[in-house]
């Protein structure tokens, strides 16, 4: 027992006093002779062991970042210009390069088509999923009985496992038994059911003008905000209960409708938020992988990249053209990145 | 002459309140329709689909125990998968609420070089495309033989979680005033005693709020899932295993029972915690 206690005792001072030479002492890199340095060190030792305890705090966290996200994307970096297939992984530490990776996956027929199908689906997606979210939050702006009941029920979407989702939507859109189509069929009359998830085109007949609708698309893009449209929603409405009362206030008393007081008073103050929802949105809806999965497979003109990837490592064991794939799918995400990052550090100025 | 003021107005007074009600719609009635469909016998569902209000004779729970029973008995097992959920997520909770606690600590309070590119890259992280990660965490797994284990799947859980999670709890403990740990240092307290004593205690919800989040995140995971269990049929999550039966063209009112079973959970932990859930994620967002 008092062994122990002992050995505790001196684990702790080791560690203290490990933290106090960090601390006091030199630092690491501090040559001797820089008498004023010094004096800047020992004066701010506070800051110092501020600085240690900081970097000792998050570095659990920045190592399993390092080992499980930022180590292996280097390694996919490589492993797109090696010819490796899942049979035989044993050439997985063979160093012979090639762009065969990159000749098959540009070359493929089917590029063109999935590169529209996913800009389609993740624009789409977005502009749809912030646009509800900014209807809403409009909506739920001012204070009646219930707003946070309903404010709970509009988050359900955002909140279920998109497993219970999918299953949802494809049992309500089925062909045979659906509600929708039988609705379509029996209450509006329909010719035929639409097949809302297998069906690439669907004639549509409006006006005596015939159209081709891409419905199995459209019905992804559908989902995807649905889906999505609650965390939009959240944010903004956030945004909005932030917003100074007295400067639409101004704005009436000066004889501005409530249209106009939206678009020249409230619309500039939620500019921020709203461009930033829809770059985190178009980000997150290019690599979407579930939900186009989960409801058609990918098929009927839904393939999407995130999808094609998955194929790429799965049915055709082709570990390298996932990773050429998968590289370049991030190029146009670190693309997206970059310009928010810019954009975010610029508008951090302009807020100092 | 108000007459546009009044007009416009009305119509988006109108506006609004239909508006509303096609969201609650929509957001409700799936949910709904998935609850009233697996209490019904099949045929009854396939004869009328439109007729979704069950009278109250012919509700039964048999989708629940064709979909819970185990595989000997006739069923689809279900029932087993919870296990699996239940240890992904918990292990994801425990590990991820206490490697950001620590890193979300040391992002609000302290100083030290480097901390702007970490907050920046851990935000990078959060957005990077999880089919990408899989990639290389798919073939090193595979060759080291860990594919179809949960502690693998809980490891990856906890990098793809770590991030928001640290942002959900910068976002609390910045309401936190800083006074009280300045005192308590006053007092002697080192950081570790700031921390246990001061900290902790006073973001306690706000650690229950994200530990929720996290929790609900794990729980409705499904891409790794499919990427590295699927072989491993003992291993199968609940999000899964229910996929995989939607395969095998199961009965819709199976479905939906399997697919209730799954949202519960989740729709009742989300209840219970909605406003904290809400602050957390939504707290860096007033000022634009």
């Amino acid at each position: 027992m008092g062994r122990q206690e002992a050995q505790a005792r001196d684990a702790a001072g080791t560690g203290d006093s490990g933290a106090a030479d960090a601390a006091h002492g030199a630092p690491p890199g501090q040559r001797p002779g820089e008498p004023r340095k010094r004096r800047r060190w020992s004066a701010t030792t506070l800051r110092a062991r501020e600085a240690v305890a900081g970097l000792t705090l998050v570095s659990p966290t920045l190592l399993i970042v390092l080992l499980v996200v930022v180590l292996p994307f280097i390694w996919t970096v490589v492993m797109s210009f090696q010819r490796l297939r899942l049979i035989d992984l044993q050439n997985v530490f063979d160093i012979t390069l090639t762009l065969q990776n990159f000749r098959t996956v540009l070359g493929s027929p089917d590029l063109w088509e999935m590169t529209r199908t996913t800009l389609i689906y993740s624009i789409g997606g977005t502009l749809l999923s912030v646009g509800a979210g900014l209807l809403t939050a409009l909506a739920l702006r001012q204070r009646f009985p219930g707003r946070m009941i309903v404010r709970a029920f509009v988050l359900v979407p955002y909140v279920i496992p998109v497993v219970s989702a999918a299953l949802v939507w494809r049992t309500l859109l089925n062909p045979q038994f659906g509600p929708v189509n039988v609705f379509g069929t029996d209450v509006l009359g329909w010719d035929e059911p639409i097949g809302f998830l297998s069906e690439r085109y669907h004639r549509v007949e409006l006006l005596g003008v015939g159209m081709d609708v891409p419905i199995a698309l459209l019905t992804v893009i559908v989902f995807e905000a649905w889906k999505t449209f609650p965390l939009a929603f959240l944010f903004i409405l956030a945004r909005l209960q932030g917003l100074p009362r007295d400067l639409e206030e101004a704005a009436r008393v000066d004889g501005a409708t409530p249209l106009q007081r939206f678009r020249y008073v409230v619309l500039p103050q939620l500019s921020g938020v709203i461009a930033l929802l829809v770059l985190l949105r178009f980000i997150w809806t290019f690599q979407n992988f579930n939900d186009v999965y989960l409801l058609t497979g990918g098929s009927a003109g839904t393939e999407v990249v995130a999808v094609q990837v998955y194929n790429y490592l799965i049915s055709r064991n082709d570990v390298g053209g996932a990773a050429a794939l998968g590289l370049l799918m991030s190029i146009v995400l670190v693309t997206a990145f970059a310009f928010y990052y810019r954009y975010g550090v610029l508008k951090q100025e302009a807020e100092v | 002459m108000a007459s546009r003021e009044v007009v416009e107005t009305r119509v988006i007074g109108v506006a609004r309140i239909l508006w509303l009600a096609f969201v609650l719609v929509v957001c409700v009635v799936p949910l709904l329709y998935m609850l009233l469909l697996s209490v019904r016998p099949l045929q009854t569902v396939l004869s009328d689909p439109l007729d979704v209000i069950p009278s109250l004779d012919e509700l039964n729970l048999a989708a629940y125990e064709k979909v819970i029973a185990s595989p000997d008995d006739g069923g689809y097992g279900l029932l087993s998968f919870f296990g699996n959920s239940l240890q992904l997520a918990i292990g994801t909770v425990v590990l991820t609420v206490a490697f950001s606690v620590l890193g979300a600590y040391a992002a609000t309070r302290l100083r030290f070089p480097g901390k702007n590119v970490i907050n920046t890259s851990f935000f990078a992280v959060y957005m990077f495309p999880g089919i990408v990660m899989a990639i290389p965490l798919f073939v090193l797994f595979s060759r080291m033989g860990l594919r179809g284990e949960l502690f693998a799947l809980v490891i990856i859980y906890l990098a793809s979680t770590v991030p928001v999670s640290v942002y959900m709890l910068r976002n609390y403990f910045r309401s936190i005033p800083r006074g009280l740990e300045d005192a308590a240092m006053v007092d002697g307290c080192n950081r570790t005693q700031v921390i246990t004593r001061i900290v902790l205690p006073l973001a306690m919800p706000s650690i229950a709020a994200t530990s929720l989040y996290v929790f609900m995140i794990a729980w409705n995971e499904y891409l790794f899932a499919l990427l590295f269990l699927l072989e491993r049929r003992d291993n199968w999550t609940v999000s899964l295993g229910l996929a995989q039966l939607d395969d095998i063209s199961v009965s819709a009112t199976v479905l939906m029972a399997g697919s209730v079973l799954l949202t519960l959970p989740v729709v009742v932990l989300f209840f219970a915690a909605e406003r904290l859930l809400v602050e957390g994620l939504t707290a860096g967002a007033e000022k634009g």
